[in-house]
């Protein structure tokens, strides 16, 4: 068309416009279920990372803390000293919107490091799997369908419980969120693997790797240049709907007690100690993280699943 | 066939082997096992004869193998917490979890066929959009959240049903059921809800999308360019096709559900089997870690054999050769 | 014998809308077919031939739909018809043969369940007459030892035999019509002489009008009475099958003659035309033909291509070749 030839030429502005027109652009336009997702994404992720900067109250340093301000409601002036706090306070008078935003930070960097080593686990593996086939295969696909066998959540279940038994109680604390991360990231490497594996069955098979081959490329130079550009689109909609899943396992884990410890409380541990006030009526200390996890994995969610459905138009 | 449900088998033994072998190293890495059964006061002479008793002083094969042979018998020893054998423990809280995973599982099946169904065949009608909508609000939810906010809404609110336990329960020779009373009926209702619902969510998209993905295909074309009907085609012709891919995935899905009932039994403080789990990592109390991971691995291996069987009722293209295979 | 066609489609435009603009794939085609003939509909991939024969069935997919023109089948409008009403026409009145037989039969059920449902609801007959019919539908169309197969599934056929299933399918309510899309490209050359065979004496036993969907020149000479050019959603020639094969008009029609290898023409060298048909959503101002062309003149750029109605009705172009006028070899 007409807008093709004009967009030809290669300055800054004229990509940025093509980028702009592209199908994927389009259609992210063209649903606003996706733009809004993407949004609350972001300032949840902002929120999150600036924490330091945007938080009223720093909920560990108990300096700033005042037992006397326990239990205020949102937006009510505290009967004892008058401090007002928009979110209210929990029971040791810490600020519910000041521990929203650390929790989100240690639930989004639990899900952002668990997915990313689940990828890289799997990517690799199926790579591997995929391109060198033969008993590689065999014991990598294995593995992958016995852990399968299992649901995810279990398996992290029981890679914490075990690291929690190798680690001397001293530590317990301090390993907490790398444990978590191990856990979860390990439980989640099959999707990848599966996928990527397929994909490198699919593309080792056509005549562009072929000829790499014959021109006598290395192996590895093969995965890297050619089949893995052309698995990325299925692994960024595994990665997108895996972090959802990620930071849903974090708070489940640590809501049953066997994650994030409440010194270093994620948005589940909030939650598991919310959950103690909700029968005396101090609903806010449990509703607005529970809402904070909800508007998180729901948001992340709602775009993985329009991402799937724009990178993979046959589905529609 | 044959040939095939003798391979199927082989490779669930292996599946076993390889967890008995987790659980087995469980056992023997994490924690020193004769420093969790003696106490303080211990001398030299104790550790050696314990060692001896325990077998520890063998090869590591011959340890595993032993390990195994108790296994089957259902010996994995004393709870560290609680000193009791752990079967024992196990098969008390057995009953509450089964009766609960089936109640469960039952309206996650029914449930989500049933709206999978509906949302592919009205795909583009308000109410699918809807329900689809809400499913996704379902998957984003996690299960003790919505656990929580049932127990705010029926227990807290409501006040009509109760938040924790499993209320008055029979006891029918050594299996206590909770059907028979209706404090017990009433205490199932918030949990079950719970446990299916994500289930259900699951397994209604699944086959909302096999279905759609089934009346793309040639097959379906013809059967309208024969003027078939309608309802023929969704539930004769296409209903028939999803189920087969649905099978494999729900199977595994409601195996989950015994997964996933720690998070709801947890949430309840229902005494299952998913809440001792819980509290057995917290507590590190290894032998009932083991114990509940050979258990539960016994019950995803059966479902995943039965569900293979399952194929052979409903595919007549793998009752013949599955070497033409494909599909 | 009437004079009504058992199909008469005329001036049918079937339309896409993209965020790109709308596409026509159908653009005012018009043509006949009457009882006993098969009209070969013939172009390359992506010039409307399957949306044509999809749009009288009345099963187009969305987005595309009829924006204009009528679909008559034996003298009534079928191409507004909706839901029930045209379901109930399509098997009884018309029947569809699809390309590949391999997908086009349900795995899951056995080629009697599928033949009596289909005799079931269109015929007014009982379990075991509708059974009787299938077997005889399937012994009709060459299937040996009928009454045993019956039984079986489609996975149990090879490729040529399930596409005689799918033809005792179409056939099976005993409609007037058939469209044949693609029937013999997924199958081993072997069997498409055979299958194009069965086609043309089913036409001729019962007296069924087929429109036979290809772009193998090889299956139009063998079974067409008749061949409709189709060219970027356009007709661009329509005529009886000799007169077209040897004696084209159509600039597009004698390329397309000049590039198929016909044992009848005796031609030692095969000819390309050169570019490529052109996207739908790209087609050049003018006839859309005249960028390939090399008889193009200016008013071929500059004013679409007439319809067959508006010329000499046989093909669809300002300049027609003259029996003299041969394409450069």
């Amino acid at each position: 068309m007409t807008e093709a030839a004009e967009t030809s030429a290669q300055s800054p502005t004229s990509r940025a416009r093509r980028i702009w027109d592209s199908d994927f652009m389009w259609s992210f336009r063209h649903a606003p279920v996706a733009v809004v997702s993407f949004f609350v994404v972001v300032v949840l992720i902002l929120g999150a990372v600036l924490a330091p900067l945007i938080a009223p109250h720093d909920p560990f340093d108990p300096a700033t803390l005042n037992l006397m301000n326990g239990f205020t409601p949102p937006g009510d002036a505290n009967a004892f000293t008058g401090d007002r706090f928009l979110l209210g306070t929990d029971d040791q008078g810490r600020d519910v919107f000041s521990t929203i935003l650390y929790g989100m930070r240690i639930s989004l960097f639990v899900g952002f490091a668990a997915v990313a080593l689940a990828m890289v686990i799997g990517v690799t593996l199926g790579l591997l799997a995929g391109y060198l086939g033969g008993w590689v295969e065999t014991i990598i696909m294995r593995v992958a369908d016995v852990q399968l066998t299992f649901p995810a959540i279990l398996v992290a279940m029981l890679i914490f419980g075990i690291a929690k038994g190798i680690t001397p109680p001293e530590y317990r604390d301090q390993m907490a969120i790398w444990v978590l991360i191990l856990a979860i990231g390990l439980s989640d490497w099959v999707q990848f693997a599966r996928v990527v594996r397929g994909a490198t069955l699919v593309e080792k098979s056509k005549e562009y790797v072929q000829a790499a081959r014959l021109i006598g490329r290395t192996p590895f130079s093969i995965m890297l240049r050619h089949i893995l550009p052309n698995v990325l689109n299925p692994v960024l909609v595994i990665a997108t709907i895996s972090l959802a899943l990620a930071i849903i396992a974090e708070a489940t884990l640590s809501f049953l007690g066997v994650g994030a410890p409440p010194t270093k409380p994620s948005l589940g541990t909030l939650i598991r100690i919310g959950q103690e006030f909700m029968f005396s009526g101090e609903w806010w200390i449990l509703f607005f993280p529970a809402l904070a996890l909800l508007a998180l994995a729901l948001s992340i969610n709602l775009l993985g699943d329009w991402l799937r459905d724009a990178l993979n138009p046959r589905l529609r | 066939m044959l040939a095939y449900i003798i391979r199927r088998m082989a490779q669930s033994i292996l599946v076993l082997f390889v967890v008995g072998l987790v659980a087995f190293s469980m056992f023997r890495f994490v924690g020193d096992p004769i420093d969790n059964m003696l106490g303080q006061e211990r001398t030299q002479a104790d550790i050696e004869r314990l060692r001896e008793q325990l077998g520890l002083d063998q090869p590591f094969v011959v340890q595993y193998w032993r390990f195994l042979e108790q296994a089957v018998q259902g010996n994995f020893g004393l709870s560290y917490r609680q000193g009791r054998p752990v079967a024992d423990i196990l098969i008390e809280r057995l009953p509450a979890t089964l009766e609960l995973a089936v109640v469960s599982g039952l309206m996650a099946l029914v449930g989500g066929i049933a709206l999978g169904i509906f949302t592919a065949i009205w795909r583009r009608g308000v109410s699918a959009n809807v329900i689809m909508t809400l499913s996704l609000v379902g998957v984003s939810l996690p299960t003790f959240l919505i656990g929580i906010l049932l127990i705010y809404l029926f227990s807290v609110e409501l006040g009509w049903l109760p938040s924790f336990g499993r209320g008055e329960v029979t006891d029918l020779g050594g299996w206590t059921t909770g059907f028979l009373t209706e404090s017990g009926l009433k205490a199932l209702i918030l949990p079950a809800f719970t446990l299916g619902l994500y289930q259900m969510t699951l397994i209604m998209r699944l086959v909302r999308t096999e279905m759609l993905e089934v009346l793309r295909m040639d097959y379906i074309r013809f059967a309208r360019a024969r003027g078939i009907r309608e309802k023929s085609i969704n539930f004769r012709h296409a209903l028939k096709n999803t189920l087969v891919p649905v099978i494999t995935i729900t199977g595994l899905q409601l195996g989950s559900i015994i997964a996933f009932a720690i998070i709801t039994e947890t949430v309840f403080q229902w005494p299952g089997v998913g809440l001792l789990f819980i509290n057995a990592i917290q507590f590190v109390d290894i032998p009932v870690m083991a114990a509940y991971l050979m258990l539960i691995s016994v019950m995803f291996v059966g479902i995943n054999l039965i569900v293979d069987m399952l194929y052979f009722v409903i595919d007549p293209r793998l009752r013949v050769d599955r070497t033409q295979g494909g599909h | 014998m009437t004079d009504t066609p058992v199909l008469s489609v005329r001036d049918l435009v079937v339309e896409i809308p993209t965020r790109h603009g709308v596409l026509r794939p159908v653009d005012h085609v018009s043509y006949d077919i009457r009882a006993g003939e098969i009209l070969g509909v013939v172009g390359e991939s992506g010039a409307g031939k399957s949306m044509g024969g999809n749009a009288v069935i009345g099963l187009l997919d969305r987005p595309a739909r009829i924006v204009a023109g009528e679909v008559l089948l034996s003298g009534q409008p079928i191409h507004d018809l909706t839901g029930d009403a045209i379901r109930r026409l399509r098997g009884k009145k018309m029947g569809m043969i699809f390309q590949d037989p391999l997908t086009s039969l349900n795995p899951l059920l056995t080629i009697g369940e599928q033949l009596t449902e289909t005799i079931l609801e269109h015929l007014d007959v009982g379990q075991t007459e509708a059974r009787k019919r299938a077997i005889a539908a399937l012994e009709e169309v060459g299937i040996p030892a009928a009454a045993q197969r019956i039984n079986s599934y489609p996975h149990e056929f090879s490729g040529g035999m399930r596409q005689r299933v799918v033809i005792a399918l179409a056939l099976c309510a005993e409609p007037d019509l058939v469209i044949a899309d693609e029937p013999t490209t997924a199958l081993d050359v072997s069997v498409q002489a055979q299958i194009v065979a069965l086609l043309k004496r089913l036409c001729r036993d019962r007296g069924v009008a087929v429109m036979l969907v290809t772009h193998d020149m090889g299956v139009i000479a063998e079974a067409a009475d008749r061949v409709a050019v189709m060219y970027a959603g356009r007709l661009a020639e329509l005529g009886p099958v000799r007169e077209v094969l040897t004696n084209a008009r159509h600039p597009y029609t004698a390329g397309l003659m000049a590039s198929t290898p016909l044992a009848s023409q005796g031609r030692k060298r095969l000819r390309q035309i050169p570019g490529a048909m052109p996207r739908l959503g790209a087609l050049p101002s003018g006839c859309a033909f005249h960028p390939r062309c090399e008889f193009a003149q200016d008013q071929c750029r500059a004013e679409p291509g007439p319809t067959l109605d508006r010329c000499d009705g046989r093909a669809a172009c300002w300049f027609p070749l003259t029996t003299d006028q041969k394409v450069s070899a």
